[in-house]
């Protein structure tokens, strides 16, 4: 794991106009280095700011103050280099599970690959979520979970340097959640991406993660505390149960989340 | 279910001849209203030789449809091609939305027949000012659910499309249409109805040829009966029209294929 700074939020601001003059003062002094190769969560309460720092890094949405630099290069617009996969999916409903991540791979890797090639590389990502089977499927015919899968492969077949997931898996039952972590492991293992991941929940944070980024509540909500999940690759959960490691960081966040930044409202 | 089936035939059937009773009252009431069994016989008079043509003002009925079909969709197909890219247009751009709206408010309320007295005095010619009157009366619905279907694209597609930096072109055909398409079929079978109906009442002002001008004509020929076969005609095309265009519609719809 290489340890030099790939994306580096610089002292960022988000600041919402609202209506009548006000503003809302999302973020506040966002400051964060994130290495390549690194799965990093990033977690806290309902409203923030979580999302609004991955559509940040993501140019989905303009920085107010501050930068964000991706190898030096400052984010400014959306890009295919910094893929998202969207909590609803977001998969186009007319294309098949195979015709949704070839119009991807078209556009962005079209001008490089052969027909043959576009096919093989659509297949080898299909693939990788274990998917084959249903290829010609529509969204609307294929569960949650599945989805969610093909979103995933969408976002990695266009080979991006920073794979941006909000709250991934976050509108699944439990059992289909721990099956799409496993994948996630598994793949990034494979493919090595860089992946920052919002999520609701600790024990994902826990599990996936290199370093959990935990945020203080809003307004103005930033970085509260930083924890380094100091447990070796491949992870297996069965064998987490009762690791040390594991219960030191579960135990760290729900102190952060629940002790030191707890919110009534929820 | 056997009980289901039959009704579906029985009941109209049973409404068919209250309805021919008190058509037969009517006319029985009326002196010269035409009854029940003449139309019934005239029907077969009509029908018998549709294609005859005596020249301008005496041609058969099936010339007399084609010629209000012709023109209906004349109109609607330049009404499509002018009113789809508009409703692209005004979809997608706020400012283009702002700049056309207030004149499509205002437009679409007139009558079309409103239309036609300027038609007629800048084409002088009854074809054309025809043609234009149906593409006056088919674009604002187009226009109107092109728009709608455009704004109805999901937040989450249009990301899609940035991440993926989609040019506009691309943003257009691969996202925005098959968002629209079924909208824009909306719009165009909401047109289509209306200019089938619009079409009658201009041809009764042109005159010349078209159902609209027959009816209007054996009303000076006192052949009510007539009158009768046109209203039913009309009716039925009218109907055809509809469902045509609803199962064009659906096939286009991604939604109604088995796939939500
Ligand atoms: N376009 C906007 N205009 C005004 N305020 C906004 C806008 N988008 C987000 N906010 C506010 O910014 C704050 C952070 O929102 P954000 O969506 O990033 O929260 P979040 O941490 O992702 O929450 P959740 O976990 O519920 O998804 C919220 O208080 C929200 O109301
Ligand atoms: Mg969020």
């Amino acid at each position: 794991m290489s340890l030099k700074t790939f994306l580096k939020i610089d002292h960022v601001d988000k600041v919402f106009p609202l209506g009548g003059g006000k503003e809302y003062v999302a973020l506040r002094d966002v400051e964060l280095e994130i290495r390549e190769n690194e799965i990093v969560s990033i977690i806290g309460h309902s409203g923030c700011g979580k999302s609004t720092i991955l559509n940040l890094i993501a140019g989905l949405d303009t920085i107010s103050k501050g930068t964000i630099l991706l190898e030096n290069k400052h984010i400014l617009s959306p890009g295919p280099e910094r893929a998202v996969v969207f909590q609803n999916h977001s998969l186009l409903p007319w294309l098949t599970v195979y015709q949704n991540i070839e119009m991807a791979v078209k556009k962005v890797l079209g001008s490089t690959l052969s027909a043959s090639e576009i096919r093989d590389h659509v297949m080898k990502y299909i693939s990788m979520v274990n998917l084959d089977h249903a290829k010609d499927k529509y969204p609307g015919e294929i569960s949650g979970g599945m989805k969610q899968r093909v979103g995933i492969a969408r976002a990695l077949s266009i080979q991006p340097k920073v794979l941006l997931m909000d709250e991934p898996f976050g509108a699944l039952d439990s059992l289909t959640r721990a099956n799409l972590q496993d994948h996630l492991m598994r793949i990034q293992m494979q493919t090595g991406n860089t992946v920052i991941i919002i999520t609701h929940d600790v024990d994902e944070a826990v599990l996936l993660s290199d370093r959990v980024i935990m945020m203080t509540n809003g307004p103005e909500a930033t970085i509260g505390e930083i924890l380094d999940v100091n447990l070796p690759r491949p992870r297996k959960r069965l064998e987490l149960q009762h690791n040390e490691e594991y219960l030191r960081c579960r135990e760290a966040i729900i102190e952060f989340l629940y002790s030191k930044f707890a919110k009534d409202d929820e | 279910m056997p009980f289901k089936a039959i009704n579906i035939l029985l009941l109209p059937l049973l409404l068919l001849g209250v309805m021919v009773g008190v058509w037969s009252y009517i006319a029985l009431k009326i002196p010269g209203f035409p009854t029940p069994s003449e139309v019934w016989s005239e029907l077969f008079v009509v029908l018998s030789d549709p294609l005859y043509n005596n020249g301008a003002g005496d041609q058969g009925i099936a010339l007399q449809l084609g010629n209000s079909l012709a023109r209906v969709f004349g109109g609607f197909a330049i009404a499509i091609a002018v009113g789809v890219p508009v409703g692209l247009l005004i979809g997608m751009s706020k400012s283009a939305y702002t700049a056309f709206n207030p004149y499509i408010q205002i437009l679409k309320p007139v009558s079309p027949l409103a239309w036609l007295p300027l038609a007629l005095f800048v084409f002088k010619e009854v074809n054309t000012t025809a043609i234009f009157v149906i593409f006056i009366t088919s674009i604002w619905p187009i226009i109107i659910n092109t728009a709608l279907g455009v704004r109805s694209v999901s937040e989450d597609y249009l990301n899609v499309a940035r991440v993926l930096q989609l040019t506009p072109f691309e943003k257009v055909f691969q996202i925005i249409l098959p968002v629209a398409v079924p909208f824009i079929f909306t719009g165009m079978r909401l047109s289509l109805g209306i200019a089938w109906l619009v079409i009658v009442a201009a041809e009764m002002l042109t005159g010349g040829v078209g159902i609209g001008f027959w009816i209007w004509d054996e009303y000076n020929n006192l052949n009510y009966a007539h009158i009768i076969i046109g209203i039913i005609l009309i009716g039925v095309i009218g109907y055809i029209l509809d469902t045509v265009m609803g199962l064009i519609a659906d096939f286009f719809d991604y939604r109604k294929r088995g796939r939500v």
